[in-house]
């Protein structure tokens, strides 16, 4: 996206592909279910990108094959200009970290606080027993925790205590990515609060660049920079989080943002239009995956699927604004 | 105006434990008309939950009921026994739960479900019954309904399994209905398809909802009225556009400013907060039980908490601060 700077993206996909196959049936015949379908996506240092879509749009596939859990099927994940591929797990862990959503079930329940948190820095061989103790002293303080908790176990502290250890325990190894999964989703309103003005300290003061995956829109226009909308393993629509927001493009964005219920008592519960419902992804539609839903579907999008066509920093994958239609429909 | 058709006052819930008693709810009043809904808001632990199962009788044992009133549609539910509740269940009141595919049984098809209520609780015979259950899986937007009778709930999607749910709730056309936490686990787009649903259906019907949630944005677009849960109690109570435009309790103006507001709040900015945890409610609780957060706090607080009613009206609130601030505070800009 952004030529003509001199540094490589912190992290890149290029056409990145997952294909599971998936048996229906005991006797059933496999058949190939594209989870993430040629992704390409670029992050620079300190970018926030908000994934936003469905479920069972492709958005955890997309960060397990970032984290090193899956490996695409086809196409190239690069850290640093340098391909994932070349490097082993351990290499990669240290540069992308995750948070998971909930952190009732991400933290070991058998072990404290202390062997959480440094368990990434015992498996690297960082440091003595010592070392590693003042090191999450340090961290705990960042994340605004008492270094007595140490000794505590998960099971001691609340949603929002142990949501902070989750992201030191993604920090002590100073990853240049963190890969947020819904990280507030199972978290009380004014913790989510709290998690998420946390999130911001500490990208500006480490100069983290995060994948926050969220359903919560409000949310993702609060933290993120930019935002890719993804719909059944594609990424349809992606643009800095101002244009997103204030210009969607794409039918399916005007969607989620027209769903999204702000605390205004006067406006009532929208009609998204989107009628049907998610389609089986073993099974998509022709054409635009989205036709049968679209509310301003037209007879080509039924055929053909569309092109991705980029203005500026604005992507979308659409018939309304392709070259062919010649002129983008306000 | 008629007889509310759920009439609540000063309920209390107990649960004993080894360290004491659990005040869990403590002294809960309110009202619902016929049609209305009522949204009760609050963050886990409030108490929010255990209200609607109280109301239902649907508490474990061990949690003590207690109310100087709990009338439901002209009956007592303080005296109604087990048989008497069990024939109100599905039938008059009924329940909508957060997770569709935990409360709909495997084993069972959705026919079979959805005509239970209607063959227990009256006496039609099994085409008639099935009639009916064609005739509300239409009505709540699901294709192919004669169909869907003959599958299992693994057969649908998370949405459908909650328009069934909905469907099951209106079987006998009940005159409450109490849904907990409905839309949490489903898509934001799902989420507000939902929503209109239940809200286009028990009006056209006419029933009263209970509507449990901690989703402030969905309490704005769905309530009548608002109760704000905080701790067991109800800490302010009013019409959604009083609650939501001129918030008077500092837990309801503090959880307002937790959220971003798309076009409202600066994108970036530091997000509000509500420093501390609730407080154990184990043995006497006494005072405001939100002081120890709040901002607006005093040595009054921990004394005798008045309700208080704004100035316009129909707006309750528990603070000893007359307008829901401490004295010489003025309104930040």
């Amino acid at each position: 996206m952004s030529e003509g700077n001199a540094s490589p993206p912190v992290l890149e996909l290029r056409n990145v592909s997952k294909t599971y196959q998936i048996k229906q049936g005991m006797f059933g015949e496999r058949k190939p279910l594209k989870a993430v379908n040629d992704v390409s996506l670029s992050l620079q240092r300190g970018d926030v990108l908000g994934l936003v879509g469905e479920s069972g749009c492709g958005k955890s596939t997309l960060a397990k094959i970032l984290l090193g859990l899956e490996a695409p099927t086809s196409g190239e994940v690069l850290v640093d200009g340098e391909p994932i591929g070349a490097q082993n797990r351990r290499l990669l862990a240290r540069r992308i970290q995750p948070i998971f959503q909930d952190p009732y079930s991400s933290l070991n329940p058998r072990k404290s606080i202390r062997d959480i948190i440094s368990l990434p820095l015992r498996v690297h061989g960082i440091g003595d027993s010592a070392s590693q103790d003042k090191a999450v002293r340090e961290i705990l303080d960042v994340v605004g925790l008492p270094s007595r908790v140490m000794n505590s176990y998960p099971s001691q502290m609340s949603g929002g205590q142990r949501q902070r250890v989750a992201i030191a325990r993604a920090l002590i190894m100073k990853p240049e990515v963190v890969v947020c999964d819904e990280p507030t989703s199972a978290l009380d309103v004014s913790v989510q609060s709290q998690i998420l003005n946390l999130l911001g300290e500490l990208r500006r003061e480490f100069g983290l660049t995060y994948l926050f995956i969220s359903h919560n829109l409000a949310v993702v226009e609060h933290l993120a920079t930019r935002v890719a909308v993804m719909y059944l393993g594609r990424i349809v629509e992606e643009a800095p989080v101002g244009a997103l927001f204030d210009e969607p493009r794409h039918p399916y964005t005007e969607a989620l943002l027209a769903s999204v219920l702000t605390p205004e008592p006067d406006l009532g519960v929208p009609d998204t239009h989107l009628g049907a419902t998610y389609p089986n992804p073993i099974e998509p539609p022709t054409g635009c995956h989205f036709h049968p839903r679209c509310a301003r579907v037209m007879e080509r999008c039924k055929g053909v699927a569309p092109q991705i066509t980029c203005d500026g920093e604005h992507s979308v994958e659409c018939h309304l604004y392709g070259r062919e239609s010649g002129q983008a429909v306000a | 105006m008629s007889e509310p058709v759920l009439s609540v006052r000063n309920l209390r819930l107990d649960i004993p434990t080894g360290a004491g008693t659990l005040h869990a709810v403590r002294g809960i009043d309110f009202d619902l008309e016929r049609g209305e809904t009522l949204c009760i808001v609050g963050e886990s632990g409030s108490g929010k939950s255990l209200t609607s199962l109280a109301i239902m009788d649907l508490l474990s044992k061990r949690i003590e009921r207690k109310a100087d009133k709990l009338v439901f549609d002209g009956t007592d539910l303080t005296k109604a026994g087990a048989k008497k509740m069990r024939a109100l269940r599905g039938d008059r009141m009924a329940m909508i739960f957060q997770e569709p595919m935990t409360s709909l049984n495997p084993a069972y098809t959705i026919g079979d479900q959805l005509m239970e209520a209607l063959l227990l609780h009256r006496k039609v015979g099994k085409a008639e019954a099935r009639r009916r259950a064609v005739e509300l899986l239409e009505k709540v937007g699901i294709t192919g309904a004669e169909r869907r009778l003959s599958q299992y709930p693994h057969q649908l999607s998370g949405g459908l399994r909650q328009r069934v749910m909905i469907a099951m709730a209106l079987m006998c056309e009940p005159e409450l209905i109490i849904a907990d936490e409905p839309t949490t686990a489903l898509d934001v787009t799902i989420q507000a398809q939902i929503l209109r649903l239940l809200v286009d259906l028990t009006r056209e019907m006419n029933v009263a909802m209970i509507l449990i949630t901690h989703d402030l944005g969905v309490v704005a677009r769905v309530a009548d009225k608002v109760a704000v849960m905080y701790a067991g109690e109800l800490v302010e109570t009013g019409t959604a556009k009083k609650v939501f435009d001129a918030p008077m309790h500092p837990y309801t103006r503090g959880l307002l400013r937790c959220i971003p507001v798309p076009g409202k709040t600066e994108r970036g900015s530091e997000l509000g907060s509500i420093p501390g945890i609730v407080p154990s409610l184990v043995g006497k609780v006494s005072g405001c039980v939100f002081r120890t957060r709040c901002e607006e706090a005093t040595e009054a607080c921990r004394g005798e908490i008045p309700y208080r009613e704004s100035a316009e009206g129909r707006h309750n609130f528990r603070c000893v601060h007359e307008t829901g601030r401490r004295a010489g505070v003025e309104e930040p800009a």
